[in-house]
C-alpha cells in the first residue's frame, strides 16, 4: 500500500529509505526530502499549540497529484515519512496511524539492539521485512 | 509501564554489581587503568539510556519543554528502572537540575555508615550515563554528575549544555 517509506535522523539525514522498485527511486528521495520542511513547520507550530495536539502522528503532510505524503515524529525527533498512492482511497487515517505505530515499534527494537550504533543506517533484516510487509499489503 | 512484579529487579541489581566488580577486576589485572572504569561504566549507561528512553517514550505525548522532559525522567523513567520516583527535583531555570533520591536503589545494599562512602562513585557512574544517554536521545546535551553525602541518599546534578 505504501510506495515509499523513509526514516530520517534527528539531524535530518536518512537512516533508511525504501521505495517500490518499479518506479523512479530518485523521485521518491526528492519527495521525502521536500516533506522535511513541512515536518519542521508542523513541529514548531505544535510547540505553541494546545495540549491535546501533542500526538506523535503528524497526519497528511501534503498531497501531490499522484501521491499523498504522511509524517510521524518520535519523541527523539526521528522522522518517519510514508508516501502513499493517491488512487488508494481505501486507506484511512487510522490505518496510516497504525502503520506508523508498527514502524515505530520496529524502530525501537532496532534502537535497543546492542549491536546497532545510534545514528548509523539501519541494516536490520527484521526491520526490512516489516517495511516490505507494509509495502506489499493489498495492492 | 504497570507490569506485574517480577524478579527482573533483582537481576538488574545483581548484573549491575557484577558489571562494576567485573570491570574493576579487569583493571586490576592490568587491562586499562583504574580511572577509566568510571568512564567505561558511564558510556555503558549512555548507550542503555538511549535505548531505554526510545522505548519508554513510545506511547507518551510529545514533550512541551525541557522541564517536561526532566519530570518524565524523575517520574516514569525512574519508576521503571529503580521502582521509585525521584524524591526532589530542583532547578534554577537556567539549565541546572538537581535530582535527589533519598533511598537510591543501587546503594541500598550497602551499609549506611561512612565505611563504604569512598566506593559509592563507581556505583553511580552507570546511572549518570543512563540519564545523560536518555536526555541526549531526546535532543538535550548535558553533563551529569553525582554526589553522596550520607549513604543511601544521593544527588544527581544535570547541567544542560546550551547549543
Amino acid at each position: 500500500m505504501a510506495v515509499c517509506i523513509a526514516v530520517i535522523a534527528k539531524e535530518n539525514y536518512p537512516l533508511y529509505i525504501r521505495s517500490i522498485p518499479t518506479e523512479n527511486e530518485l523521485k521518491f528521495h526528492y519527495t521525502v526530502h521536500t516533506s522535511l520542511d513541512v515536518v519542521d513547520e508542523k513541529i514548531s507550530a505544535m510547540g505553541k499549540a494546545l495540549v491535546d495536539q501533542r500526538e506523535l502522528y503528524l497526519g497528511l503532510l501534503y498531497p501531490t497529484e499522484d501521491y499523498k505524503v504522511y509524517g510521524y515524529v518520535t519523541n527523539s525527533k526521528v522522522k518517519f515519512v510514508m508516501v502513499v498512492d493517491s488512487s488508494n482511497t481505501a486507506l484511512r487515517d487510522n490505518e496510516i496511524r497504525s502503520m506508523f505505530r508498527k514502524l515505530h515499534n520496529s524502530y525501537t527494537d532496532v534502537m535497543c539492539n546492542p549491536f546497532y550504533n545510534p545514528g548509523d543506517c539501519i541494516h536490520s533484516r527484521a526491520f526490512d521485512n516489516m517495511v516490505t510487509s507494509m509495502m506489499m499489503q493489498v495492492c | 509501564m504497570t507490569r506485574p512484579e517480577m524478579a527482573d529487579e533483582t537481576l538488574f541489581l545483581l548484573l549491575h554489581n557484577e558489571m562494576v566488580s567485573g570491570l574493576y577486576r579487569a583493571a586490576e589485572h592490568g587491562e586499562g587503568e583504574n580511572g577509566r572504569c568510571i568512564t567505561k561504566l558511564e558510556n555503558m549507561g549512555f548507550r542503555v539510556g538511549q535505548g531505554l528512553i526510545e522505548r519508554f517514550t513510545k506511547d507518551t505525548a510529545r514533550f512541551k519543554d525541557e522541564l517536561d522532559i526532566m519530570k518524565f525522567i524523575c517520574k516514569d523513567f525512574w519508576t521503571t528502572v529503580f521502582k521509585k520516583q525521584i524524591d526532589n527535583l530542583r532547578t534554577n531555570h537556567q539549565g541546572i537540575y538537581v535530582l535527589q533520591d533519598n533511598k537510591f536503589r543501587l546503594l541500598t545494599q550497602m551499609s549506611t555508615g561512612k565505611q563504604y562512602l569512598e566506593y559509592a562513585p563507581k556505583y553511580l557512574a552507570f546511572t549518570c550515563g543512563l540519564i545523560r544517554g536518555g536526555l541526549s536521545n531526546l535532543g538535550i546535551k548535558s553533563i551529569v554528575t553525582a554526589e553522596v553525602s550520607a549513604m543511601p541518599a544521593c544527588k544527581f546534578q544535570v547541567m544542560i549544555q546550551k547549543m
